[in-house]
């Protein structure tokens, strides 16, 4: 199992997210998977058209920066942050 | 008793404001949409739904919809996506909601569908083949900071004919709800060099008279301009204005002849000339032309308006809204003649829409 840190421009976009999350995914993608079939067009707000992770949102693990195909150990961290941007 | 309720769309999510029948005293409601900002709120006069499209930097592009004026809110952006490798979709710029459809402009340029009230989304056209095409699906030419479908005209009384603005390009007219297409520029200036006859003119706003489906304005890079055929050809308005540039327009509801305009300095400020605040109205198809400052700041006004930030209301008394990419919404009550400040601190205004609800 490894645990989600979203982020919290997310959660009011679909009821019932919390800042953390558990998975049992064991990639990015599968994880990023698991939580659009929980909160159906979450994948939209992580991920552009290719598949990729947007932009201006960045995934770490254990503090590494990870793209969509990183294997995710059990036991990891994950953070979803949203970079920085707006003004 | 009638309600009149303004979405408005702003750089900081949606903001609603509401009157009653005398427009007169106001309320506001927002930010709506969890501040994403909205590029064009607008309203499904049929049944007072609201669409709300939304670019968020983080999270990308999504249209929100309220079935209750805005109390409560979902979003989807299902199926709004060119397909891998293709184009970028890199914003919603304008809706329309109308004949029990949306439709969605987005750039680079493209007409985006829902018929299931803004759940799922499909690709209704790229307007394959039409000149100028080549150019705008060119991967060099992607966005952001490249064309889009900047403008929709809808007709009320047939669900499968409809006008698109491409920014830069010119405006086109479907009457098979978009399988085909047809330029529609005759008579528009153009002070630049053009590389196909029919394209290449840069329409800002398109607005079509209510009560005559053949009279249609067209405020333009350089120029106003009147079509008295339904956009077939287009004749030049433009004398008695203070500059030729602008983006926002507005009919009179219930007058052919009648239509509003902002004009606005063409070069990098593109706000209203000298500071001072000022509509502007012809009564005669653009014969003629008013300034209408009664109400608006005449010092230091350096206010913009940008093309989805005008519009009409249909009471007997017409009234008319526009609002600034500084934050500000006037009204009048009165048919244009006197204006009133009715909301002074919002985000940078992209786009005002009224209804009028029961």
């Amino acid at each position: 199992m490894t645990t989600l840190h979203l982020p919290m421009t997310l959660l009011p976009l679909f009821p019932g997210l919390e800042r953390r999350v558990d998975v049992e995914a064991t990639t990015v993608d599968g994880a990023i998977d698991e939580l659009d079939a929980r909160w159906p067009g979450l994948r939209d707000r992580l991920c552009e058209p290719g598949p990729a992770i947007r932009p201006h949102i960045h995934v770490y693990i254990n503090g590494e920066r990870a793209e969509l195909d990183a294997p995710l150990d059990s036991g990891a961290r994950v953070d979803v942050i949203a970079a920085i941007s707006g003004g | 008793m009638a309600r009149t309720v303004l979405a408005i769309g702003t750089r900081k999510g949606c903001f609603l404001m509401e009157s009653d029948g005398d427009r007169r005293a106001w309320s506001m409601r927002g930010p709506l949409c969890e501040g994403w900002p909205i590029y064009h709120a607008v309203f499904d006069q049929s049944d007072g739904t609201l669409y709300a499209a939304g670019a968020s930097e983080w999270h990308g592009s999504a249209i929100w919809r309220s079935t209750d004026l805005g109390e409560t809110w979902t979003h989807s952006s299902e199926g709004l996506a060119y397909e891998d490798g293709g184009k970028k979709l890199s914003k919603v710029s304008t809706l329309s909601a109308a004949h029990g459809r949306v439709l969605a402009g987005v750039e680079a340029p493209g007409i985006f569908q829902s018929t299931d009230r803004g759940d799922t989304w499909s690709l209704l056209t790229n307007l394959e083949g039409q000149p100028g095409s080549e150019e705008w699906d060119d991967p060099a030419n992607q966005p952001p900071g490249h064309l889009g479908i900047s403008g929709f005209q809808s007709d009320p009384d047939d669900a499968d004919r409809f006008w698109a603005i491409v920014q830069g390009v010119g405006l086109f007219e479907t009457t098979d709800s978009g399988t085909s297409w047809t330029p529609r520029n005759r008579g528009l200036r153009a002070d630049w060099p053009r590389p196909h006859d029919e394209v290449g003119f840069c329409v800002h706003k398109v607005v079509r008279s209510r009560t005559d489906g053949n009279r249609m304005y067209q405020q333009n890079h350089v120029g106003m301009h009147r079509s008295d055929d339904a956009g077939l050809t287009w004749t030049e308005i433009t004398d008695g204005l203070p500059t030729e540039f602008g983006f926002a327009a507005a009919t009179h509801p219930h007058d052919r002849d009648t239509f509003f305009v902002i004009p606005l300095d063409p070069g990098h400020g593109r706000t209203m000339p000298d500071g001072k605040a000022a509509v502007w109205r012809t009564q005669d198809a653009g014969s003629s032309w008013q300034r209408i400052e009664r109400g608006l700041p005449q010092q230091e006004a350096h206010l913009g308006v940008l093309r989805q930030g005008m519009v009409a209301d249909t009471y007997d008394v017409p009234g008319y809204y526009f609002g600034t990419s500084t934050g500000q919404v006037f009204a009048s009550a009165d048919d244009g003649e006197s204006w009133t400040e009715i909301a002074s601190y919002l985000p940078a205004i992209s786009s005002v829409d009224v209804a009028i609800v029961d």
